[in-house]
């Protein structure tokens, strides 16, 4: 059995009837993209594995088939770079148990409320009755707090350092405008610790990383600089656009094959070697750095960020006392291995079978970004 | 807050990490904030570089 959807062509320009996208259209430009590929496969002499960070990426590189486009001697295997991923069951338990009272309107991102905890998601919560909300944007569940000042809106704050300054501005909003009924559960993770702990695995295969463009865009890849000196491995700040990508992986690939330990950028239209100072000084003003669970991987030290004792008052986690829940993964899943790049999707035996976007059974079959729902969606499932 | 055009599409959008931003800039949006401004310069720089990749390529292989 094959998945359905099968890749766009490369070229895919903007919908009919709008203009193309300016900077988005050109870096899907087939024929550059069929021209970078060949540079690799003229510069590549051996083996190399990489790993893309972010499951953006991931998604990306699926759905155009550059993994199949790539020399055979290139494998790329997949980081833990998907937040709905990495958030842990115990987590989601708290979310499901904040998102059951009568007096709250619950708010996420939409692909949180399929994620399973250890009994539910958020949508069995909603038909059952719970009022929960898919939202855009953090500010407006401070706007529905304003909305409704009888009811305790919360918000589930996941997400990597991208969605960290959005996150923390609707803290600051909520506070700027006296709204006391606004409170966010918290789950947020950096990447420069999960690195880490890759390349700290004695089973890590990894030799070279391609960055995670828009972490970068509001980090800075400054912070990557001590993780090259411990680690010496080559690494590629690189964009989601299939050129971006092609471009990440040769200047890896040339890293390597001339055996140079340095960090590059290969998004510089988005990515500035300090990144957005502005947006770092928001984040530190109301985080601070926190042990972080990651969902089938553990607990990574000082690999999180939680609010600081200041904003307590908007503390979901302390209003509503769940900070005692805590839940135990099912060992069927191996999502732990493939998001640190040990397995792949298809070598997990419940993949496409168990397993499916409908009947998860971990968080990367249910996230748009996870690395097991785009092995699905794109066709890489075969049914014996 | 202002008005961003995505491809045809006008959504409210949060400048508050882009003080600096003027009409007709490129941005970056994600969950309703734009979190930087695009360097076209750089933009159209990372262009050339890989046309001039694509026709060093070219140029042994006689063209296609």
């Amino acid at each position: 059995m094959k998945a359905a959807n099968p890749a766009p062509p490369l070229a895919a320009q903007a919908t009919p009837g709008r203009p193309p996208m300016k900077y988005v259209s050109e870096y899907r430009n087939e024929a550059l993209v069929g021209r970078v590929i060949d540079e690799i496969r003229q510069t590549v002499t051996r083996l190399w594995t990489l790993m893309e960070i972010c499951g953006g990426q991931t998604h990306a590189i699926i759905r155009y088939g550059l993994d199949q486009l790539l020399p055979s001697e290139i494998e790329l295997v997949h980081g833990p770079g998907c937040p709905v991923c990495v958030t842990p069951l115990e987590l989601i338990d708290k979310a499901l148990a904040i998102a059951s009272r009568p007096e709250v309107i619950f708010c996420s991102y939409g692909d949180m409320l399929r994620v399973p905890g250890t009994g539910r998601d958020l949508f069995s919560v909603k038909a059952a009755g719970g009022d929960v909300r898919v939202v855009y944007s953090p500010l407006d569940a401070v706007e529905l707090a304003r909305a409704h000042p009888d009811r305790q809106v919360v918000f589930f704050a996941i997400g990597f350092e991208t969605t960290a300054p959005p996150n923390v501005m609707s803290v600051l909003h909520a506070r700027a405008l006296g709204v006391t009924n606004y409170s966010v559960l918290v789950s947020h993770v950096r990447v420069p610790p999960a690195i880490s702990a890759i390349l700290s695995d004695p089973s890590c295969r990894v030799q070279g990383f391609l960055l995670a463009g828009h972490v970068c865009t509001v980090m800075g890849y400054h912070e990557y600089v001590p993780l090259l000196e411990k680690f010496r491995i080559p690494m590629v700040v690189t964009g989601f656009e299939p050129l971006d990508l092609a471009r990440g992986i040769l200047e890896t690939v040339r890293l390597l094959e001339t055996g140079k330990i340095e960090i590059t950028n290969a998004y510089s239209r988005a990515v500035t070697m300090d990144g957005n100072r502005q947006a770092q000084q928001v984040i530190h003003e109301v985080f601070q750095e926190c042990d972080r669970k990651w969902r089938g991987i553990g607990t990574i030290p000082a690999s999180g960020w939680c609010l600081r004792p200041e904003f307590e008052a908007f503390d979901a986690e302390s209003i509503f006392d769940v900070q005692g829940i805590i839940a135990e993964e099912s060992p069927m899943c191996i999502a732990g291995q493939v998001l640190q790049g040990i397995k792949k999707p298809n070598d997990c035996p419940a993949f496409g079978k168990d397993c499916v976007p409908e009947h998860p059974l971990g968080a990367t079959m249910v996230s748009s970004e996870g690395a097991c729902a785009a092995y699905y969606r794109y066709g890489r499932v075969t049914i014996r | 807050m202002a008005d961003v055009d995505f491809g045809g599409v006008l959504r409210e959008v949060c400048l508050d990490y882009v003080p600096e931003a003027k009409v007709g800039d490129y941005c970056l949006v994600h969950v309703g904030f734009a979190l930087n401004l695009l360097s076209e310069s750089e933009a159209q720089e990372t262009l050339s570089l890989l046309q001039e990749i694509a026709q060093l390529e070219q140029e042994p292989s006689g063209g296609e």
